[in-house]
């Protein structure tokens, strides 16, 4: 990797391209501008090298092995737990629960956490949330019979804390989901406020923070949150792992999620009893090549430094709303005070999924459709919006490419 | 107009090729949008990955075909387009007829030109076999005419 400069208090990052062999292609002809890393992001050598390198060489099953290539592999994929463990500044590698993905984990909550909940009490989440933080609780409340209550998102874009107060106000509230960083305004919520005001309610506080963990450093202490879900895929890492951190106490008093091998202490046909935390929330063969990749995308990120990350993305993204507000009739929803490279927008007699396919001539990738955030959509009263967002890797050129193929674009359907 | 973008593999080619003129003018200003009132039958098509929808109301004559067909559509040019084209396709049809044309134009969707035969108007779509992720915008108004008649989809696209 190389080593880093600094000029006008952002960080150069440009250099790190090279990193990511994906990004050197073309696609139909033009660089291949990847603006779209907040559905998943690309993947470094290093992350590709650390998982072919262990299926070549460091391979077996996890946990069960009585043989040498089995302890080497358990010590690499346990090895990344302290990494994520130290990544969140979580208190204890044994909170850092294994799943696929932040809906894996969310899931885990709502059905583990939610069997604790009694009929009557409620779970709040908030308008902006990923279908991945609506519909587990949605499911909970039809299963359970607990309330579903949904914060108000301001015009801005940012979360309503005054009705969120309203909405803790009679402590039946069990449990605030909410994102940390929201996938189509790019708002980052006062995650630490938030978690004061659940915790005086007498509620817990999950949160998202899929999109925020990949911009930021996330100290889950200092947030005073008691869950706290990513992904590995949009952290540079593969598909196929995520993370559930929790709070001792409370992954203590949860029942397991799914059952099977790995996650017990003893089975009979009369009954079973629990595997030690957090094995008893990774029933079955683990994703191991998965996680060791996710151990080297923390390292690849923890080398740059969150500190760099966020700088670069924050003059990345005050750029591109500069250049993006300058084209005549674009409209970019939220305008949140905090916010991280994620900018979704809408032009005038141009639907979200033209403006893609024409993007897309000019190699450029954004996402366009309703971002799994459908009731977000009809709360700012759109059906559909393009989105792009940035990476590490992403410069300020490709984001000059951006706006000056939007000004195309605008003109054709003008 | 940034010119240096402008290539010959450029944006201007997926305009000609998935915009034409007949798709602009018919997404802008569409000939068969609204609703039919009294309607004998009313189909709702849906794509929840980008919040199009389309609905077509459709009427029948005394000897069961097609009268009219109109649509309200939120959606895409392509989208749009697709489902004013396909009502005036299929006025005057008998059901086998429409299931023969909804089954051509898939087809025409799915391999490009001749896939489908000559497709009249409908025509229009034929390059967009080379844009996969955006044939669902085009087909989903013929979901929602299929709806409207109360033909099975997919009994529709066996018989292609």
């Amino acid at each position: 990797m190389n080593d880093l400069s600094w000029s006008k208090g952002a960080p150069d990052l440009s250099a790190l391209r090279g990193d990511f062999p994906i990004l050197s292609q073309t696609v139909r002809g033009k660089p291949f501008t990847y603006l779209d890393s907040a559905a998943s992001a690309q993947k470094p050598e290093v992350v590709i090298e650390a998982m072919g390198g262990a299926m070549r060489t460091q391979y077996a099953n996890v946990h069960r092995g009585l043989h040498w290539m089995s302890e080497r592999t358990t010590d690499a994929y346990e090895g990344v737990r302290d990494k994520v463990a130290r990544l969140i500044n979580a208190p204890s590698r044994e909170e850092i629960v294994y799943t696929a993905n932040s809906t894996g984990a969310i899931n885990l909550v709502a059905h583990s956490y939610g069997a604790l909940l009694e009929p009557g009490q409620a779970v709040v989440i908030s308008e902006m949330e990923h279908h991945s933080n609506i519909v587990p609780w949605q499911m909970l409340r039809d299963r359970r019979g607990v309330a579903l209550r949904v914060a108000r998102v301001t015009d801005r874009g940012e979360l309503d804390l005054d009705h969120l107060r309203e909405l803790l106000a009679d402590g039946r509230v069990g449990l605030v989901a909410v994102t940390h960083m929201s996938n189509v305004l790019g708002t980052v919520t006062p995650a630490a406020t938030i978690a004061a005001m659940a915790h005086e309610a007498g509620a817990r506080l999950l949160l998202d923070g899929s999109q925020a963990v990949v911009h930021r450093r996330v100290d889950v202490q200092a947030l005073d949150c008691d869950f706290y879900v990513f992904t590995g895929h949009k952290l540079y890492g593969p598909t196929g792992i995520g993370v559930l951190w929790g709070r001792r106490e409370l992954l203590r008093a949860m029942p397991p999620f799914m059952g099977g091998g790995d996650m017990i202490a003893t089975v009979s046909f009369e009954r079973s009893t629990w595997a030690e935390l957090p094995h008893r929330f990774e029933a079955g063969t683990p994703p191991i090549i998965e996680a060791i990749g996710l151990g080297a995308a923390i390292d690849y990120v923890e080398r740059i430094g969150f500190e760099a990350i966020e700088a670069h993305e924050a003059a990345l993204t005050e750029h591109a709303l500069a250049r993006l507000s300058r084209i005549e009739g674009l409209r970019i929803l939220g305008e949140a005070q905090s916010r991280g490279g994620v900018i979704s927008f809408t032009l005038p007699g141009a639907h979200a999924h033209d403006i893609a396919t024409l993007l897309d001539q000019n190699g450029i990738a954004v996402r366009a459709g309703n971002h799994c955030a459908e009731p977000l959509m009809q709360r700012f009263g759109v059906s559909s919006t393009a989105r792009a967002s940035f990476g590490l890797y992403t410069t300020t050129a490709e984001i000059d490419r951006l706006a000056d193929s939007i000004e195309q674009v605008r003109e054709f359907f003008a | 107009m940034p010119e240096s973008l402008i290539q010959p593999d450029g944006p201007a080619d997926a305009r000609e090729a998935l915009y034409q003129r007949l798709i602009m003018e018919r997404a802008r200003t569409p000939l068969h949008a609204g609703l039919v009132d009294p309607a004998d039958g009313t189909g709702c098509g849906n794509n929840p990955f980008c919040g199009d929808r389309t609905q077509v109301t459709v009427s029948r004559a005394v000897d069961r075909r097609v009268a009219l067909v109109r649509h309200e559509t939120r959606g895409c040019a392509l989208c749009a387009a697709s489902a004013d084209l396909m009502a005036e396709s299929v006025a005057g049809l008998d059901d086998a007829q429409v299931i023969e044309l909804s089954s051509r134009f898939a087809g025409m969707l799915r391999d490009g030109p001749g896939g489908g035969g000559d497709l009249g108007l409908l025509c229009a779509f034929e390059s967009l076999h080379e844009f996969r992720s955006r044939r669902r915008c085009a087909s989903l108004p013929w979901e929602a005419l299929l709806q409207a008649l109360g033909i099975d989809g997919t009994a529709a696209e066996r018989t292609g």
